[in-house]
């Protein structure tokens, strides 16, 4: 994006830049943005700047769940109203909202930030483990809820976080899979529908 | 170019997957025709896609493609085999990413190689069945290496071409393969390679399948031909094999555990 530099203005060039660097946007975007704030009112580039500052500043990882938070240990970690015996291990904090958001888990969290996944490098020690192992050390909590994504990096690591806490004697638990909704039985593979067929349950008006 | 050009089905072993974008994956596939190739597929990190689950790695399965601009687009996908029981243990899954991981590096897109689809399909087949998974990965490295065009050399000294002693002698992986006591001053990264090793070596060079799953390695002999292999898969590749790392974890995590109990 050299070439752009002489022909466009310093600053804004740069803002392109920028912008270029985030996922998800090209060149294209990145100018279109760029042009778009450039005609913005001063006020809403402020305030945009500033949410960027704050977003940096101001949110931290919380350092019992190790998700992401304004406040140390996070509004989750210290609600009296949950239960404390029971964590439900995710991969990322958008996971956390997915599961707020149908209300009817009570318990704890923790973060792992990822998913083991040998071929692309990335180890149990690239994610939050040892800080869950440390969590179970305090005693008081009865099970762990394995939530990791139902696809090959998210068994591999539920399984290995199996075998970590085995030793514990903690319980462990790990999400049903099988049949999503609105969905065709003869589209379902071999693997969900081996699952769906174990985990089945009996009928009860 | 009319649609029936741009469609078409192959069967493939789905190698690896990185997501791409909001949804979409790109996979990397080995086919028994067109050798290895990537493609996209849209929308599978969805709960709804009828795609994801057929579309794991490590499944065998028959896809329709749509031949796109940059990457072909999957359409459709049925599995034929999903290798259940190496999903379902940490240790077979690890070897199995293991095998999949060096196929991927050690092929270049697009070029035919049924051979080498065979070798994987069996290889997984084998990890899932065999008692000494080790022995299968060892067989599945030395034919992999054999048909990628890097075979080492076990059966005289590569500097020298003299047929080597039943004594100990050195691997030199930067050499090509075996090198004997004469030749092995002054070159770089030599290991000695006992009889045994060797014997082992040249079984796994030549040998079916069937007459290796017959010997029964001792841990040290398991060991020494391992580091042999490995050592020289990292000079071909120039680079680690991450899934070995994992391997070695499982194995000193094992280890561990048995320790503390």
């Amino acid at each position: 994006m050299n070439e752009r530099s002489t022909s466009t203005a310093a600053p804004l060039a740069r803002l392109i830049e920028e912008f270029y660097r985030l996922p998800g946007i090209g060149p294209k975007s990145a100018q279109r943005l760029a042009y778009y704030i450039l005609r913005m009112p001063a006020q809403d580039a402020r305030s945009l700047s500033d949410a960027i500052m704050e977003v940096k500043e101001r949110v931290t990882l919380c350092s019992i769940c190790q998700n992401v938070t304004e406040v140390d240990p996070c509004r989750i970690c210290t609600d009296a109203g949950r239960d404390r015996s029971v964590i439900c291990v995710v991969e990322e904090p958008l996971d956390i909202l997915a599961l707020e958001r149908i209300g009817s888990y009570h318990g704890l969290y923790h973060v792992l930030h990822g998913a083991i996944s040998p071929m692309d490098g990335v180890g149990p020690e690239d994610l939050k483990v040892s800080e869950l192992l440390a969590r179970l050390k305090d005693g008081g909590v009865t099970e762990i809820i394995l939530a990791t994504n139902p696809n090959l990096e998210g068994e591999a690591t539920a399984m290995y976080l199996s075998r970590l806490i085995a030793p514990l004697g903690v319980r462990t638990t790990r999400l049903a899979r099988g049949l999503p909704a609105g969905g065709d039985l003869e589209y379902a593979d071999d693997d969900t529908l081996t699952r769906a067929l174990e985990g089945r349950r009996e009928l009860s008006e | 170019m009319p649609l029936s050009q741009r469609l078409y089905k192959t069967e493939a072993i789905i190698l690896r997957a990185r997501k791409l974008g909001e949804a979409d994956r790109v996979l990397t596939l080995f086919t028994p025709t067109r050798g290895k190739i990537e493609v996209k597929a849209k929308g599978v990190r969805k709960t709804t896609s009828r795609l994801s689950g057929h579309l794991q790695p490590l499944n065998r399965c028959m896809l329709a493609l749509a031949q796109g601009h940059n990457l072909d687009v999957v359409t459709g996908c049925e599995t034929l085999e999903s290798f259940r029981a190496l999903r379902e243990n940490l240790d077979l899954l690890s070897r199995a990413l293991y095998v999949a991981e060096i196929a991927d590096r050690m092929t270049a897109e697009h070029v035919h190689n049924y051979p080498t689809y065979r070798l994987l399909m069996e290889t997984l087949g084998r990890l899932q069945a065999a008692p000494d998974t080790d022995a299968v990965l060892r067989y599945f490295e030395m034919k992999l290496l054999d048909l990628a065009g890097f075979r080492p050399e076990v059966e005289r000294c590569v500097t020298c071409g003299k047929a080597l002693e039943p004594v100990d002698n050195f691997f030199v992986a930067v050499a090509g393969g075996a090198v004997c006591r004469d030749c092995v001053p002054g070159l770089a990264g030599p290991r000695v390679m006992t009889l045994n090793a060797l014997k082992v070596l040249r079984l796994l060079q030549r040998g079916p399948y069937n007459e290796v799953a017959r010997v029964r390695f001792t841990p040290d002999l398991a060991e020494e031909v391992e580091k042999h292999l490995r050592g020289y898969i990292i000079g071909v590749l120039e680079r680690d094999v991450n899934s070995a790392a994992f391997i070695e974890r499982l194995r000193r995590d094992g280890a561990h555990m048995m320790v503390e109990v």
